[in-house]
């Protein structure tokens, strides 16, 4: 099923069932590890595959994400627990995006949480954590299996998402709500489960089937997508759009509390802005009562979005309160220059009371002209997230382009 | 008007405008948009029943859009692109890939992203200038550095003592020294010389130099062997799209999405705009600009009028010759505003088949191109001059609809085909429909020679000669730049010697159009340089 040609301690990472077929579209070698999987960080070029995702379509492979079946009896019951948000209005055929906290109240990770059917969920996460999920499980009758391997998935993102799926003969796809799920047939007789979900904030899908009939998707989506200007993207420009949707990235943007070693490194889900997620009336979760306290105290830090002067992405800057440097009230976690919005974007922990909308900080950042290096103290405003969020990515029947 | 001219009725106060600007081109909206932005009330006037100027999206066939006049960008600033927010209004620059002149004898020369892809590729007709082309490019950038940072200024006047001259003088004169001596001196046969000599200093292939040589004279009624090219080049190439400097890309959903973005830019700073509102005159007294008055005869008062006109259809088309001073009328007319380029804009029933362009190579999503040597180049111009248009004409055609997938029903594509030369007087009459249709054929069978049954899948054709230009977009000739880009009429002499600061001799009548520095290819600079003298003016 997975594409092991050497032993572990030859080969340690993993291919994915896509993998032939991304290797035939990657012109530059650039592979990266994710997950214990080799995927493409850069097939052609990050500017082209960056536009595939904001004009046309994009395929990116997203096998690796892990995933974990959890079934039985008590499964929402379980869930209810695990997850900050209630699970319980999440009816069979949707998806949500959640996350989770040890006691704590500090950020473990986030995902994905589709209800496959009555009693059958799939979470999907960064990281792997079997022994947190089931120790959390203890005293709940539910099952849960890691089936990372067991699925491969490729989500389809950019404006004429829903028409390449169309052209591929998936009756009706269009009617498909945000966070809504399908099971659609194509092809002969090819099976996959449809999900409006993605990592971009733009109209887009994921396709989820069964590993042998991966090659299958791939080639049906390449082609029903040619005339769309399809293009197989790789992690650089996808995390260009992510940003710009103003999502966060694991181990980037936050470490999770199951790995951070450092006292006062771990945040919690209101540090990082993620409240709208915490459901205090849905009665206990793991972290409710930390969080709890925490929300009625006066927030200590916070994560931002920041719109920085210039060009220059402001790549792990310190940020201070004063244009001389004095006072250091944060550092970004996340930067790039946005070329749909033309602005220079980053993420960013704040001290309070900096991360407030509208306040201005200023960003230490260092320029190389030429290995003459420069420091320049460059203003940055706080803003609104999602930095893009056009109205395609929600109406519903989805549009063409 | 003349002094003499009846007091016109004065308009109720409340609604009146403070500035009108004369024409919704891609500049009037942007200086419209920085004054509405700074609390002028704003009210712009244009001929057309839709906005654009040159920079306009039509749809005249079916389900295609055609970029009418300008079909790329790169030159748009991107200071203006955010000061306004126009992706927030739906504004989106995508690049596209590299470029392509197909050969007389079926081989080609194609330009790539990938540094080492277009190295192999110049190597396979020169080793030498494939090793030369990052040269060419590092000096290409100098060049740029030295003129990027003069584009959002007002030009200094160097014979004036004013204060604000003399502290432009410093930055220029600064800035200029900064260079160092060889560059110094580089710089001045840089913008002086030919394209012709320019490339014979770094290549010795002939399909490299053509290939190059190509926005030397784009909208320009000069030859590759005439002084002043190299400079036309280096102004195809000062662009840049999210730091790729010399990057062209598309507008998605055409050339149109840019002022479609500005005019929502301009209504959200409370500015208002009217279509078929054709302006006869502007109306002075005393020296001064007061309003203009409608081709039915309305008249509207304000005391900014800003032309976003060319600068011979400003003054000498939309004005008194009395309320000018002599000598300054005597320079507008002798601004050199020739018109040399046609466009044809033609609907495809499917993608076009290249067979000199590799299979999968990128290039065909680029510019494409089928002038293979300096000579043929020199060639289409020789035809100009002698009145007709060229009869291998240097095309630079694109398909946008392999990248943009609003502009045309799937799998159907719209080309935009740049052609030079084509004069604007014909030696042999008048322009008529039928000369029209020949000039198309010209074009079209030369496109045809590198694409087998190329005819057959044209579904529907735009043709437009400089008069159509002139005609539809008001352009004087149908100059694309409105006003040659050579060095007589660059800086403080654009375009007028003395007025190069976007005011006239009339006070309060400001021009803001691409006959200003720095000038056109849709920068959007001269707009906001004028917006800015005006607001000066004001003191705001």
């Amino acid at each position: 099923m997975l594409t092991e040609t050497e032993p572990h301690y030859r080969q340690p990472l993993l291919r994915t069932p896509f993998h032939e077929r991304m290797r035939a579209y990657s012109q530059v070698d650039a592979l990266v590890p994710w997950s214990g999987y080799s995927t493409v960080d850069v097939f052609t070029g990050v500017e082209q595959e960056y536009f595939a995702i904001r004009n046309s379509a994009s395929l990116y492979d997203l096998t690796p994400m892990v995933k974990y079946r959890i079934a039985g009896p008590q499964a929402r019951r379980y869930l209810d627990r695990l997850l900050t948000r209630s699970v319980g209005k999440l009816a069979p055929g949707r998806v949500a995006y959640a996350i989770w906290c040890d006691d704590r109240g500090r950020l473990i990770d986030d995902g994905t949480v589709f209800r496959i059917a009555e009693s059958e969920y799939r979470l999907c996460t960064a990281e792997r954590q079997l022994d947190w999920l089931l120790d959390s499980s203890i005293g709940f009758d539910v099952e849960i299996a890691e089936v990372t391997a067991d699925i491969a998935a490729l989500a389809l993102q950019g404006p004429c998402s829903c028409s390449v799926l169309r052209a591929m003969g998936l009756a009706g796809v269009e009617a498909l709500a945000p966070f809504e799920f399908k099971h659609f047939v194509f092809g002969a007789g090819t099976r996959a489960l449809v999900s409006r979900t993605g990592f971009t904030g733009d109209l887009g899908y994921e396709l989820w089937v069964d590993p042998p009939e991966a090659e299958r998707l791939w080639d049906g989506l390449m082609d029903a997508g040619r005339v769309r200007t399809i293009r197989p993207v790789g992690s650089r420009a996808l995390n260009i759009a992510r940003l710009e949707a103003g999502f966060l990235m694991p181990n980037i943007d936050f470490v999770s509390s199951a790995h951070t070693l450092r006292n006062g490194t771990a945040r919690s889900a209101l540090e990082l802005a993620l409240g709208w997620l915490v459901d205090f009336a849905k009665g206990h979760f793991t972290g409710r009562r930390a969080l709890l306290e925490e929300s009625r105290r006066k927030p200590l830090r916070r994560l931002a979005g920041l719109d920085v002067v210039g060009t220059k992405p402001a790549h792990n800057a310190l940020l201070y309160s004063d244009r001389a440097g004095r006072r250091q009230v944060g550092s970004v976690t996340s930067a790039a220059w946005s070329p749909t919005c033309k602005r220079n974007l980053a993420l960013a922990m704040l001290d309070a009371p900096h991360f407030e909308m509208g306040r201005q900080v200023w960003a230490e950042i260092y320029v190389n002209r030429e290995l003459v290096w420069e420091r320049r103290m460059v203003p940055a405003r706080v803003v609104e997230r999602p930095f893009f969020a056009p109205a395609r990515r929600r109406a519903t029947p989805a549009g063409d382009f | 008007m003349s002094a003499a001219a009846p007091i016109p009725k004065r308009s109720s106060g409340r609604d009146r405008p403070e500035a009108i600007v004369v024409g919704a081109g891609h500049n009037g909206l942007v200086a419209a948009c920085y004054l509405a932005g700074a609390g002028v009330k704003v009210l712009v006037l244009e001929r057309n029943a839709y906005i654009g100027g040159a920079a306009v999206s039509r749809r005249l066939f079916g389900g295609f859009t055609y970029s009418n006049c300008s079909y790329v960008c790169s030159l748009l600033r991107t200071e203006i692109i955010r000061a306004l927010e126009l992706p927030s209004y739906g504004l989106q620059i995508i690049p596209y890939e590299g470029g392509c002149t197909l050969m007389r004898d079926g081989g080609h020369l194609a330009l790539y992203d990938n540094h080492d892809a277009l190295r192999r590729e110049i190597g396979r007709h020169s080793h030498r200038d494939a090793e030369a082309y990052d040269r060419f490019v590092r000096d290409m950038l100098r060049h740029c550095r030295f003129i990027k940072p003069l584009l959002l200024r007002a030009p200094p006047d160097p014979t004036t003592l004013r204060p604000r001259d003399l502290r432009e003088l410093l930055y220029l004169g600064r800035h200029f020294t900064g260079l160092g001596e060889e560059r110094m001196y580089d710089t001045l046969r840089f913008w002086t010389m030919s394209c012709a000599d320019l490339l014979d200093e770094y290549f010795e292939s002939e399909i490299v130099k053509a290939h190059l040589a190509g926005s030397s004279i784009i909208g320009t009624a000069l030859g590759p062997r005439s002084p002043g090219t190299a400079y036309v080049l280096l102004h195809h190439y000062m662009g840049s799209i999210d730091g790729t400097v010399g990057a062209w890309g598309f507008a998605r959903g055409g050339m149109g999405a840019i002022t479609q973005a500005l005019a929502s830019a301009l209504r959200a700073r409370g500015g208002e705009i009217r279509t078929e509102a054709s302006v006869d005159r502007i109306l002075t007294r005393n020296g001064r600009a007061t309003g203009v008055v409608l081709c039915g005869g309305e008249e509207l008062h304000a005391k900014i009028v800003v032309s976003n006109l060319d600068v011979r259809r400003t003054f000498l088309e939309s004005m008194d010759a009395a309320d000018l001073p002599e000598e300054f009328l005597a320079q507008v007319r002798r601004f050199k505003i020739r018109g040399s380029s046609g466009k044809l804009n033609i609907a495809l029933d499917g993608l076009p088949r290249f067979p000199a362009i590799p299979p999968g190579a990128p290039c065909i999503r680029g510019d494409l191109h089928v002038t293979d040597t300096i000579d043929m180049l020199e060639r289409a111009y020789d035809d100009w001059k002698e009145g007709r248009w060229s009869q291998r004409p240097y095309i630079d055609m694109l398909i946008p609809t392999q990248i943009d997938p609003t502009m045309a029903p799937p799998g159907k594509h719209y080309m935009s085909v740049f052609v030079q030369y084509c004069p604007y007087h014909l030696a042999e009459g008048p322009w008529t429909e039928e000369r029209r249709a020949r000039f198309g054929q010209t074009v079209i069978d030369s496109i045809a020679q590198h694409s087998p049954g190329f005819e057959d899948l044209i579904l529907h054709a735009e043709i437009r000669t400089p008069w159509e230009i002139e005609k539809e977009v008001g352009l004087t000739e149908g100059n694309i730049f409105q006003g040659e880009l050579t060095f007589d009429q660059l800086l403080f002499n654009r375009p007028i010697p003395g007025y190069a600061q976007y005011r006239s001799p009339v006070r309060g009548l400001y021009m803001c159009g691409s006959s200003t520095h720095p000038g056109g290819g849709v920068m959007g600079a001269p707009g906001a340089n004028s917006a800015a003298a005006i607001l000066q003016d004001l003191r705001r």
